[in-house]
């Protein structure tokens, strides 16, 4: 067999997970953006201390768990007490949950750097808080978070390859038994190095030229 | 006839240390009151205070009869403020525009959101503003494009968008480059020539004299000395108000 069709071979498994890969990492993104700006909008404009405190307290356990202890709590942990998730959701409820942690603290950088005097110009004006919020604070905040948002992107896409521990059916897992019955190891990991650069690629050149210094 | 604002005896600490120690003055209509004195002596403070953007320890706050802040003897929330902070409009030194949103947009924005005027009113409303401080040539414009004086002259736009009845400036030339601060000025004196009531922070202590009815000199929280503009500037009677016109004049 040539060794260019041995790696169409490769490619072709491989690809059978990248629709689950990409998934998994669209689903988990939307559902960890939605909480992270829940989250900061609450713990950077509410006024309960005792959520304040939950909210750190959530941010900081989902820091400091690995994501696969995660997974496991939540696809093994929950299966032994009788509520069972398929892989797939286990990895996205997962990834979202440890996520939102991650972007919550995006957003309140993005908060936290805007002058006192855009919410104080607003309010003069006779906004409500609210309105103080949605239209003023929350489209810069949201723009200066976008950069570091899109690198969190790519990381959560590479994470990904993780939820394969639980038997989500993603490039690595395929990856895995295609090694298990091959042993081509190094040409599967290659393509599958090659496979997730070019997965992010689109999301790596969208952060890059936010950065500042380099010109779009 | 009342006052269109009157202030009694308004105290604010921030922790141990008071910074108005009870200041009470009226504002009739139509008239324009300059507040000047030494840095940290509470203008600033005095000012923010009555549309509650800080709020006050003690004392009261009167607008057109109507008590600002307080409702049924309990403090209203920023939501409840909202509507009495759209009467008064607000320009301030580092001008504070919103940098995500055109100039036009800038002055418009609170028309529609606030009042609730459509989209069009609040466009011809917003272009009829900018012409008051000749920036029409710049209504597309981000802000971030614009001058210190030009981003000034639109924070004043947008605050005549609102129909205050009382319009609050706090030192808006400090932060200009000597050049832009004429152009601003001007406007004022537009503005006042219109008859609006306004209350001015400032250091430029000719533009005072030139353009309020009243002075009030501010000094370690307390209103020292009051009067009208030219004899109050001209000649001093408290010994403070001297040391401080003295020193301002080099
Ligand atoms: N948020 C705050 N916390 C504590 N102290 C404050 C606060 N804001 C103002 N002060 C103090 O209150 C005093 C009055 O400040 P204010 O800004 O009103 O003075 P000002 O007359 O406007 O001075 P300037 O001419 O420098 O603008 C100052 O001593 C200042 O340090
Ligand atoms: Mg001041």
């Amino acid at each position: 067999m040539s060794g260019l069709s041995t790696f169409t071979m490769i490619l072709e498994g491989l690809l059978a997970g990248a629709g689950v890969t990409v998934a998994v990492t669209l689903a988990s993104l939307l559902l960890s953006v939605s909480l992270g700006f829940l989250l900061a909008i609450v713990r950077q404009f509410g006024k309960r201390r005792m959520l304040h405190a939950l909210i750190d307290a959530y941010c900081e356990i989902m820091r400091n768990i690995p994501a696969l202890t995660h997974l496991f709590i939540l696809y093994f942990g929950l299966a032994s007490i009788g509520f069972r998730l398929s892989s797939i959701s286990a990895a996205i409820l997962g990834l979202g949950l440890i996520g939102g942690a991650i972007t919550c603290d995006l957003f309140r950088a993005g908060f936290a750097a805007l002058p006192k005097g855009q919410a104080e110009a607003a309010l003069a004006v006779g906004f409500t808080p609210y309105r103080t919020i949605v239209d003023i604070l929350t489209p810069q905040a949201m723009r200066i978070a976008l950069p570091s948002l899109g690198n969190y992107a790519v990381q959560l896409l590479k994470d990904t390859s993780i939820v394969s521990a639980i038997a989500a059916p993603e490039i690595m897992f395929y990856a895995r038994s295609m090694v298990t019955s091959s042993f081509q190891t190094t040409l599967i990991y290659s393509t599958v190095a090659i496979l997730y650069l070019a997965l992010a690629l689109p999301l790596m050149r969208r952060s890059a030229c936010s950065k500042p210094g380099t010109r779009g | 006839m009342n006052p269109l604002l009157s202030v009694t005896g308004l105290t604010k600490s921030y922790g141990a240390v008071e910074v108005l120690k009870g200041i009470d003055f009226d504002v009739a209509a139509g008239e324009k009151i300059a507040l000047i004195g030494p840095s940290g002596s509470g203008k600033s403070t005095c000012l923010r205070c009555l549309n509650f953007l800080e709020k006050p320890s003690a004392g009261a706050i009167h607008l057109d009869g109507e008590r600002i802040g307080v409702r049924l003897g309990r403090p209203m929330s920023d939501r409840q403020l909202a509507p009495q902070r759209a009467e008064m409009g607000m320009v301030f030194q580092l001008f504070n525009l919103w940098p995500h949103l055109s100039v036009t947009e800038n002055v418009a924005i609170a028309a529609r959101k606030v009042r609730g005027l459509p989209a069009k009113e609040a466009q011809e409303l917003a272009l009829d503003m900018l012409a008051k401080v000749h920036m029409t040539h710049r209504a597309d414009a981000s802000p971030l494009e614009l001058s210190g004086g030009q981003q000034q002259r639109v924070a004043i736009a947008r605050a005549l968008a609102q129909k205050p009845k009382l319009m609050l400036f706090d030192e808006l030339t400090s932060a200009l480059d000597p050049e832009l601060v004429h152009e601003v000025l001007k406007v004022m004196e537009e503005l006042a020539a219109e008859g609006r009531t306004m209350l001015i922070v400032t250091h430029e202590i000719a533009f005072a004299r030139d353009i309020a009815d009243r002075v009030l000199f501010l000094d370690g929280g307390r209103i020292v000395e009051q009067g009208p503009a030219r004899a109050l500037i001209l000649s001093p009677r408290e010994p403070r108000t001297q040391a401080f016109l003295r020193q301002i004049r080099h």
